[in-house]
């Protein structure tokens, strides 16, 4: 499946990169940057359905609010040029705004987040003695 | 301010990678915790090399500096109140999550990703990272989401003192 | 020599610059912990080592050089010293612990400049004049929570792992007073590099006498600042009176009972390091960083009725011995940190806790907004209205604030303890 959908894409950047001298223009960094975004959301998406202490769990959702962190930053820096403007107000310089002050307000929300969420998790842990996700699936008890 | 040559972004990206992985495979969640405080780091290192330096110190100071130390007391209190005997064997998950992830990365790179390889791309100045350009515009244009997180942050303060106190 | 540090490659010259800092705080360490230990006998009432480099000459004349080379010793003690470890320790996280434990020793001189940002001090320090200088210095210092945490919980020692969480909340709770009593001097000076903060201490003093330099020390929201961060760099190293994570009649010796021999003297050459460190950035931030002393020697060459010469060349002397400057500066700091170790009595954690979040986090926040109050009224009024008001503000706040203080019911009541009764004769 994964040959049949290389076969789809425009030219295979593997042989363009592995043929030698290869002029690295910001486009290449833009994908680069989005590629790495995605793996680790991905990584932190697989620890979020497999493991089964709530700590962790949450950790790996850190690491996903990360990678979207960083695809934002990736954004604000490399700014596709075909993009729709209807009033022509919106310069680049706001764009670039834009993508860190989503990245201030998700730093600021993920750490109420984990204040909260572990207060709830040692509170859990008070009143069962042990903290196992799989086994805390009902809202009672 | 020229690009920092590629083999540092992907050293980074080595990095970053392998101590994500390291967050989700360590058993011990002090180890997890360890790699994740690592991949903080490398991160906050990509947006410096990004340009945004202002986020990436907020990376540190926060992230790493702060919510990881709660997550390492947290895991440190649940290990001396001896709340860490989860038993993880080898999740039968594991093995139906991570194919499934490897395809949906492969799908979404080169389906939605991969067409960005060769679009013209404009490079923001080095000046959008620094404070003096996040300051005004963190106090002029985006005022109202300042003012609500700032009031979000004292939610979660009063909400994890008042979880954590034992009777009210 | 500027041109040829010109003309080097960045890479290079940023490689000099770490030397630049690394080197001299290595090479000091031993020379602090010498002092430290002299200083503190000397106001404990006894003497200190002063034997070590005895050396006897062909008559038989003992010459003792004050116990110099002691800590050279000592280390080599501690070097060849037996190497306990304990058998059922997390390895991996046992040996990096010191490591983690020394690295935010060192980097907080990053931003450190211990010249002026001319001729040829600008290619030498700081190690990276970054517009993010002092939230540069807060982020490291919030990493050298690590060290302790990792030592505490490696030990696999229960009396180690509460050491490392007590000392871990003491260090995050004094980051946060330590953090606003920076931001107002960094609201008072205009931008976060730490070059700007000295640059503008150089101004006139309150902006009304030229001849001398406006150290933010001098201004009144920066002598509250400067007590505050005083307070929180003595609790961020660990030192007394904030030792109780290390202290040896409480915790055995806390998060690092396990560690003998050289990683022990990896914590310790840590610690001072640190204290080496934040004495320097209190120096920068609040004393005028390298210059000697709050004159405008410029302006006195300028316009002084005699003497024009004599201005000059200590204004030369100023820019040409600037580390040498800096580095008295921060020795004496670093005094006053032995200082207050021999003087005052280690505070209790619950004392400890309340000061930093009770007492110094309100004070610094309130110090910020009278910054404000002071910045405003400047812009509208005149330096002189605005220093003037902005006093009275403060006066007027520090006093309804004790007065709401006092009326307050007081948990634990005051009472008198008699230890030796003068009625009943001894």
């Amino acid at each position: 499946m994964v040959s049949i959908l290389l076969a789809q894409a425009d030219t295979n950047p593997v042989r363009e990169f592995l043929s030698g001298r290869y002029q690295w223009d910001h486009g290449h960094y833009l994908f680069m940057y989005l590629a790495l975004g995605l793996v680790l959301f991905m990584i932190g998406a697989v620890g979020v359905v497999v493991r089964r202490n709530p700590v962790v769990v949450f950790m790996c959702i850190e690491l996903m609010l990360n990678a979207v962190n960083l695809t934002f930053l990736a954004f604000a820096r490399y700014q596709p040029d075909h993009w729709v403007d209807v009033l022509g107000m919106y310069t680049q310089t706001d764009a670039a705004m834009t993508g860190q002050m989503m990245v201030i307000f998700v730093m600021a929300v993920a750490a109420a987040e984990v204040a909260v969420g572990l207060g709830i998790i040692m509170a859990i842990f008070r009143m069962r003695n042990e903290v196992d996700v799989d086994d805390m699936s009902t809202l009672k008890d | 301010m020229r690009d920092t040559p590629v083999y540092v972004f992907l050293v980074l990206a080595l990095v970053a990678v392998a101590s994500a992985v390291g967050v989700v495979a360590f058993k011990s969640p002090v180890r997890s915790a360890l790699s994740l405080v690592l991949t903080f780091f490398t991160l906050a290192l990509l947006y410096f090399n990004l340009g945004a330096q202002l986020l990436g110190i907020s990376q540190i100071m926060v992230y790493a500096g702060a919510i990881m130390v709660l997550f390492l007391f947290v895991v440190m209190m649940l290990r001396l109140s001896g709340g860490d005997r989860v038993a993880e064997k080898t999740d039968k998950r594991l093995y139906v999550a991570i194919p499934l992830a490897i395809a949906l990365t492969a799908v979404v790179l080169i389906k939605f990703v991969q067409p960005l390889f060769y679009m013209p791309v404009t490079k923001v100045g080095d000046d959008y990272g620094r404070p003096s350009e996040i300051g005004p515009a963190l106090f002029t244009t985006y005022v109202w989401p300042f003012e609500i997180a700032s009031v979000l942050l004292l939610i979660g303060v009063v909400g994890s003192i008042m979880l954590a106190k034992r009777k009210f | 020599m500027t041109d040829w540090l010109e003309g080097l490659d960045p890479f290079a010259l940023a490689v000099i610059r770490a030397l630049l800092l690394l080197v001299p705080i290595l090479v000091l360490v031993p020379g602090l912990i010498w002092w430290e230990r002299r200083l503190l006998s000397w106001m404990q009432d006894r003497i200190g080592p002063n034997r070590v480099p005895t050396l006897t000459n062909a008559k038989g004349r003992k010459y003792r050089l004050a116990g110099l080379v002691q800590t050279l010793f000592d280390g080599l003690k501690l070097f060849i010293k037996e190497d306990i470890t304990p058998a059922a320790i997390d390895r991996k996280i046992y040996f990096i612990a010191p490591a983690v434990a020394l690295f935010p020793a060192f980097a907080l001189g990053g931003t450190m400049p211990f010249g002026p940002p001319e001729g040829i001090w600008k290619y030498l320090t700081p190690v990276a004049d970054i517009d993010i200088g002092i939230l540069f210095v807060l982020a490291i210092s919030s990493l050298g929570v690590y060290g302790v945490v990792l030592a505490g919980y490696a030990s696999n020692n229960k009396y180690s792992l509460m050491g490392g969480l007590r000392a871990s909340a003491q260090l995050i709770s004094y980051e946060l007073a330590m953090g606003v009593s920076l931001l107002a001097i960094a609201f008072a000076a205009g931008s976060l590099k730490m070059t700007e903060f000295v640059k503008t201490q150089e101004a006139p003093l309150w902006g009304e006498f030229p001849s001398f330099q406006n150290w933010f020390i001098f201004t009144p929201f920066g002598f509250v600042a400067g007590v505050i961060f005083f307070i929180c760099m003595v609790a961020e190293s660990n030192r007394a009176p904030f030792d109780l994570p290390e202290a040896e009649n409480e915790l055995i010796a806390g998060y690092h009972t396990e560690y003998s021999s050289m990683k022990f003297a990896v914590f310790f050459m840590g610690e001072y390091a640190a204290m080496f460190v934040f004495s320097g950035i209190f120096a920068c931030v609040f004393f005028g960083g390298y210059n000697v002393l709050p004159v405008n020697w410029g302006f006195h060459a300028a316009h002084a009725p005699f003497g024009n010469e004599a201005f000059g060349l200590a204004d030369g002397a100023n820019y040409w011995l600037a580390p040498a400057w800096f580095l008295g500066k921060t020795t004496f700091f670093f005094t006053v940190f032995i200082w207050l170790r021999a003087t005052l009595p280690r505070l209790r954690y619950d004392q400890l806790m309340g000061l930093g979040w009770k007492t110094l986090l309100p004070v610094a926040v309130l110090n910020f907004c009278l910054v404000g109050v002071w910045l405003i009224l400047e812009d509208m009024k005149g330096a002189r209205y605005g220093w003037v008001l902005a006093l009275a503000a403060g006066l007027l706040v520090t006093a309804v604030w004790i007065a709401i203080r006092n009326a307050m019911p007081q948990k634990t009541e005051r009472r008198k303890v008699v230890l030796v009764d003068p009625k009943r004769a001894s």
